[in-house]
């Protein structure tokens, strides 16, 4: 199958790992990984922050990348999110309906990774192995926004050597939410800690999540902490063999 | 100009441009199976309400039990319920129904699902005072008037009289989120289900 | 009157406690730091969460409940001057009176006559959010009438001078030896061989409500549901104060939002069953009033029920965010919200706190007036999936930080990020500038953000993404 990847602009600049780690994945399940160039970032920053106008450019950029291709994956539950809740909202807002019509049907198209893989691909076992004891935080957006449900577990299950160890709480928020954690620092901060703790309770040496901007929350609070933990995208742990 | 024309001026002006969704969609449960007593018993007892299955004929005696002491009883109970002694509300001043030991009530109807009982002030369940002041309530419940769920109970409802819904004795949530019962209400509630 | 025809109005300025003093962050921060508050808001809206999940999963049908409540009130949005016209003729052909209250000076104003003309210098009152959103009781007190609060936890907040903190639970914040201490040190009357045992607690404020429940003319309540085709208002609580004050005073003064009308009596079986299971994690609550007009014989012989806009309309004009009016304010919203489970309510400022609070709260005051409220959330959506009426509660925030005001640098930083972003290879650049900048410093302590307290920033990789395909 030939799909186009939306990198996102997080992974492509700050986590490039987890976006060579996608290719990787799905060229070795013998899949055609496509990168549009003209991509750049789905807008959602702007959007949360409360400049949706300014977002309209990155929305219609969006649509006319990807407009072309019938499968597209993002290493980001946040991402895929924002493509298919908010990319036709704010095209409508702005009056664009015919815009708002196509990103419509280019957000249908698009998926987060493990909803690529077990939904489209129709695979659970990716033969990956990845000999280390791991916890999975689902992240908000993948959990309630997209609703991957289970399906990141069911990939981690079939991982060999990987041990998967349960996180307590693992449904709250990790307290990064975008600006969030600028805005509202001390608060992000006190989530953080929390999300630490029941992290570290584990006994895990890594911690995966569909999104790298969450991972860049918890895994910048685990380096400040010196803790032993790791964090690593879900795409790497899914591509290491 | 009135306040209200003022109020529902703004409100038309807010609505100008929205649309009417129309009637709502009701594709919650609708029909029931027939109550199931065991179901409201274990409901009652959840909310540490008391609950014992007796004849008719042996309301009078287990009443003047619980109580230990002076009953109210609203003036359409039936007698043969009637306690010894019971003091019949034809109009009691509130602190003497506040000094009585027990109310003895019958009631309109019971959910089984949420263990709640309604008393709609017919005669047998007297004026709302009566059932809120003394600090034990014994009801009398008959396995017909026992509906399996809220829906049929809102619908055989009379909503022109005044409805208490009672589920369990008085309680509150309002220390650390935890039930506690006992507060303003009846702080004992005792359900004397009629056996068929 | 400072209102005219026509024009939706936010709800005025000087009066009612809708605004806060500071920001949230700012708030917040004071909150944060106090370790005794968030240990019981995490343990009572742990408690709650438990409770509540329980009780949900035993109905096969919720989510059907929830699409019923939801349209239920989208429906009554749609044609509420019908709905308030038709509840007022039915409580009025029952022998109510209905007063309009355009704001919370007109609504407090009524309030205070009403009182004045049966002569009584003391009201007692059941937990209404409405009379605490026009600051009634300040209201009542600068004209000499005592208004006594009958639930026990606005008891806890009125004896203790405090301000509540939860829609449900206005004294989460406090726990049981706090409880006690405010008992001893404010309730006239009070065994000094109190405990903080919560029965304990309880009984204390049986004994000293007693007395007052006996002998008060006149009872102020707010009102959760009032029902159009027949004139029934209801209240749903638990203690049995609220009983107390709606069956036993000569007068009942009800302070309804517009928004709380509901078209029809079968409308209740969509809420009774989806309130008491959100709110309070209860199949049902202990108590829950229903009358019509007034009863011969039986309760209050005078009753009026007093129709509060003070904002609502505008809140009804805004599309994206009308649905904030559909709150049943049942508080599942904070109880699941993790920044609310860190702050608590006191730092939104409002009356109404958590996710609901902080989208409504703005709406109806003007997003200016509360512009940081619309960012005090991480977006984490738990508040959408608890709400029993299914407020899309994270969209509407969304939109408000749309209109809420911008700061000069953050505005221009974003001009330039979407510019920037619109434009792959001047976006490409940018990348690569950034990794040769290096501009956060070691380990991100260097910037300004707010960020660099508690995390350090990811290195920047040698490569991106794009320029590693490019290479392949």
């Amino acid at each position: 199958m030939r799909i186009a990847l939306f990198a996102t602009c997080l992974a492509d600049t700050l986590f490039p790992e987890a976006a060579k780690a996608t290719v990787r994945l799905l060229e070795r399940l013998g899949h055609e990984v496509v990168f549009p160039s003209e991509q750049t970032c789905c807008g959602q920053m702007h959007v949360n922050t409360g400049y949706q106008r300014d977002a309209l450019p990155l929305v219609k950029r969006y649509v006319q990348t990807f407009s072309p291709y019938d499968v597209i994956v993002a290493p980001s539950g946040s991402c895929v999110g924002s493509i298919r809740h908010q990319h036709a909202m704010v095209a409508a807002a702005a009056g664009e309906a015919g815009l708002a019509a196509r990103a419509g049907d280019v957000g249908a198209r698009t998926y987060e990774l493990s909803e690529l893989l077990v939904d489209v691909l129709k695979v659970e076992d990716v033969g990956a192995y990845y000999p280390h004891r791991v916890t999975y935080h689902p992240t908000c957006h993948s959990l309630r926004m997209i609703r991957v449900g289970d399906k990141p577990l069911r990939l981690l299950r079939n991982v060999r050597g990987l041990e998967l160890v349960e996180l307590p709480a693992a449904e709250q928020c990790c307290g990064f939410g975008g600006t969030f954690s600028v805005k509202n620092a001390e608060t992000s901060a006190a989530m953080l800690a929390d999300k630490m703790t029941t992290i570290e309770s584990t006994g895990a040496s890594v911690c995966t999540a569909g999104d790298a901007s969450c991972l860049m929350h918890i895994g910048g609070g685990l380096r400040r902490k010196d803790s032993g933990v790791k964090t690593v995208h879900l795409a790497e742990i899914l591509a290491a063999t | 100009m009135s306040a209200k024309d003022v109020i529902l001026g703004r409100v038309r002006a807010a609505l100008r441009d929205a649309p009417a969704p129309g009637p709502a969609p009701r594709d919650y449960r609708r029909t029931f199976p027939a109550a199931d007593l065991d179901v409201l018993v274990d409901r009652l007892v959840d909310y540490k309400a008391s609950v014992r299955r007796i004849p008719a004929d042996a309301v009078a005696a287990v009443a003047a039990e619980i109580a230990g002491g002076t009953v109210v009883v609203p003036p359409g109970l039936p007698s043969s319920w009637r306690p010894d002694g019971a003091l019949v509300d034809d109009d009691l001043p509130p602190d003497r129904i506040a000094a009585a030991d027990a109310v003895l009530t019958a009631a309109a109807i019971a959910v089984a699902e949420t263990g709640t009982i309604v008393l709609d002030a017919s005669p047998d369940q007297g004026r709302r005072i009566i059932t809120l002041l003394p600090d034990v309530h014994i009801v009398v419940l008959h396995p017909r008037q026992v509906v399996a769920s809220v829906p049929e109970a809102v619908a055989r409802l009379d909503p022109a009289r005044p409805l208490t819904w009672i589920s369990g004795p008085s309680a509150t949530s309002d220390i650390e989120l935890n039930r506690v019962e006992g507060v303003h209400g009846p702080r004992h509630l005792h359900v004397l289900l009629l056996e068929p | 009157m400072t209102t005219f025809l026509g024009m939706p109005a936010t709800a005025p300025r000087g009066v009612g406690h809708l605004r806060g003093d500071e920001p949230f962050p700012a708030a917040a921060h004071k909150a944060l730091a106090n370790d005794q508050l968030r240990r019981n808001l995490r343990h009572a809206t742990t408690t709650i969460r438990g409770k509540s999940g329980r009780v949900i999963a035993e109905l096969p049908d919720w989510q059907e409940l929830r699409s019923a409540g939801s349209a239920i009130k989208a429906d009554v949005m749609s044609r509420l001057p019908e709905l308030l016209e038709q509840l007022e003729a039915r409580v009025t052909e029952r022998g109510g009176v209905v007063h309009w209250a355009a704001d919370a000076n007109e609504a407090n104003a009524i309030v205070t006559d009403l009182v004045r003309q049966t002569g009584s210098e003391r009201v007692i009152k059941v937990k209404s959010m409405a009379t605490q959103e026009i600051a009634l009781n300040e209201a009542l007190e600068a004209a000499g009438i005592q208004p006594v609060e009958t639930d026990l936890a606005e008891l806890i907040v009125q004896l203790g001078n405090d301000k509540p903190s939860h829609i449900l639970v206005p004294a989460i914040h406090r726990n049981r030896s706090e409880i006690r201490e405010i008992f001893l040190a404010a309730m006239p009357g009070v065994d000094p061989a109190l405990t903080d045992d919560p029965p304990v607690l309880a009984a204390a404020a049986r004994k000293y409500l007693r007395e007052t429940f006996l002998s008060t003319k006149v009872a102020i309540s707010g009102a959760n549901f009032g029902i159009a085709e027949t004139g029934t208002l209801a209240v749903v609580e638990s203690e049995g104060n609220g009983r107390m004050c709606l069956t036993l005073p000569e007068t009942l003064i009800t302070v309804m939002g517009i928004e709380k009308v509901v078209p029809a009596w079968q409308d209740l079986e969509v809420f009774l069953q989806l309130l008491p299971r959100a709110s309070t994690g209860e199949r049902m609550n202990p108590y829950t009033t229903m009358w019509t007009g007034v009863t011969p014989g039986d309760g209050p012989q005078n009753f009026h029920l007093v129709l509060l806009d003070n904002g609502r309309s505008a809140v009804l004009a805004d599309e994206a965010g009308r649905s904030a009016l559909h709150c049943i304010r049942c508080s599942a919203c904070l109880n699941v919200c993790p920044v609310y489970e860190r702050t608590g309510g006191h730092a939104y400022g409002s009356v109404y706190p958590g996710p609901i609070g902080a989208v409504l709260s703005p709406q109806l005051t003007g997003v200016e007036d509360n512009a940081s409220l619309p960012f005090a959330s991480s977006l984490c959506g738990a508040c959408f999936d608890a709400c029993p009426v299914k407020i899309d509660i994270p969209s509407i925030l969304v939109h408000l930080r749309n209109r809420a005001p911008h700061g000069r640098i953050e505005r221009a930083a974003m001009r330039a990020a979407a510019y920037t972003m619109d434009r792959p290879k001047l976006y490409a650049r940018a990348q690569r500038a950034a990794k040769l900048a290096r501009i956060a410093g070691r380990r991100g302590r260097g910037l300004p953000l707010g960020w660099n307290e508690a995390r350090d920033l990811p290195e920047i990789p040698e490569q991106t993404f794009r320029d590693w395909w490019a290479s392949r």
